[in-house]
């Protein structure tokens, strides 16, 4: 089996009905999906297939042979961060992290297809994926953000005060 | 995973393969059977995996509806213009990733959960009257919806099918959290002959019909009271059965002035 996964083309050596998620995480070594539920209910495991937002650990990996995928670590990087990640830095819409991968990556999808700032819609894209420290406000107030199409200073928070503990980001 | 999993590229495929179905797990979208098999209720041995199987696809030809076996649950999101009650019953279900995954045929076929009922969409193709289309072990067969879900073990569904109505009403108690299954829905149907039919789905095991209560469609409150004695209700995780009993003659009466009002 293959697939393209963040642009590179790989082959797959696990089992036809491995999940993606085990695929990612185990033989590829790629950790921003999380290992959560394991059951489709919280969201952490979610990635892009083909540019459509799916739980990983839902998906057979035999099920979307051939098939792109993307996850956090094909958005950007630590200097280049992609709108979605530097709105959820300024934002600060993380707080123990587990569930942001998960969140970023409906929230790509969410922009990818044209969403816009409406926070009603925001929420109904965003439906399936829990935040145990409950930080929605901040998540959504971020993908709102991007959606406007608004640009991020990167030293300071949405609230004014000035940044820290990003790695990598002057 | 030692499992043999085959991959059909054909629904002729599909149904040579599966056979009797016999000792063979099918996979649709995955939403139900992957779990089962991550948390090892379920070690497969051999598994059909319908992903190419060529099962999807809606089809609209004149007034009858065809749904694959493998349709995604998002896909029925779009009939609103045909049939709002069952769009509105997918949108109803989990949220648009699972939705993007699930399948009609998986939303038919599964099993009773170990905390709930599932299949949501069973009670609005209940109310539908659908003819559902599935091969095993007598070959191919079509037959009312209410007969498959009686005895499906064994079956493989190739498509499900039902006439346009000519209107038609969903209401469903509000879920707790996104990913429950259906805590209690009722769906009504009126058919272009003028018939009302309803169902409920959450009640207890697959989805029921309730026809007490159609008997008397012309008098909502009526009605309501007598689904309850159609019915048999389940304490689950989801509600308690009294709490079921309760709410289900409301849900038949808003199902049935809605349809009245669109009359």
């Amino acid at each position: 089996m293959n697939l393209t996964v963040n642009g590179v083309d790989t082959t797959i050596e696990s089992g036809p009905l491995t999940s993606l998620l085990d695929v990612l995480r185990e033989e590829l070594g790629i950790t921003s999906a999380k290992a959560g539920c394991e059951q489709g209910g919280c969201g952490a495991c979610t990635v892009l297939v083909n540019g459509a937002s799916r739980r990983s650990c839902l998906t057979p990996v035999a099920s979307i042979d051939g098939a792109a995928v993307t996850t956090v670590e094909g958005l950007g990087t630590p200097e280049h961060m992609s709108p979605v990640q530097q709105a959820f830095t300024h934002h600060y819409a993380a707080q123990c992290g587990f569930c942001t991968s998960g969140m970023m990556m409906a929230a790509q999808a969410y922009i990818e297809g044209g969403g816009s700032d409406d926070h009603e819609a925001i929420q109904e894209a965003l439906g399936g994926h829990v935040c145990r420290c409950t930080g929605y406000v901040k998540i959504i107030d971020a993908v709102a953000a991007v959606a406007r199409g608004e640009s991020f200073d990167l030293s300071v928070t949405a609230a004014g005060t000035a940044m820290t503990n990003i790695g990598g980001v002057a | 995973m030692t499992a043999d999993v085959l991959m059909p590229a054909s629904p002729a495929e599909a149904v040579s393969l599966f056979g009797d179905g016999v000792g063979t797990t099918v996979i649709g979208g995955g939403t139900v059977v992957m779990p089962e098999i991550t948390y090892g209720r379920r070690i497969p041995g051999r598994v059909l995996l319908l992903s190419n199987a060529g099962l999807d696809g809606v089809t609209i030809d004149g007034t009858t509806i065809t749904l694959g076996a493998t349709t995604r649950i998002d896909a029925l999101a779009a009939l609103g213009d045909q049939v709002g009650a069952l769009s509105t019953c997918a949108h109803n279900i989990a949220d648009g990733e699972i939705r993007g995954q699930a399948t009609v045929g998986g939303n038919l076929c599964v099993s009773q959960g170990l905390d709930a009922p599932r299949g949501d969409l069973q009670g609005a193709l209940l109310a539908l009257d659908a003819t559902v289309r599935s091969a095993g072990a007598d070959g191919e067969r079509t037959e009312a919806i209410e007969e498959f879900l009686s005895h499906r073990a064994g079956r493989l569904v190739l498509d499900v099918s039902f006439e346009r109505p000519a209107a038609s009403a969903f209401s469903a108690l509000d879920y707790p959290h996104t990913h429950e299954y259906t805590v209690l829905a009722v769906t009504g149907v009126r058919a272009a002959d003028g018939t009302i039919r309803l169902a409920a789905t959450g009640l207890a095991g697959t989805a029921s019909r309730l026809h007490a209560a159609e008997a008397l469609a012309s008098d909502p409150t009526a009605a309501g009271a007598a689904a309850v004695g159609d019915c048999s209700f389940a304490d689950d995780a989801l509600a308690s059965a009294w709490y079921r009993e309760q709410t289900l003659p409301v849900l038949v009466r808003r199902v049935l002035n809605q349809l009245e009002e669109s009359a």
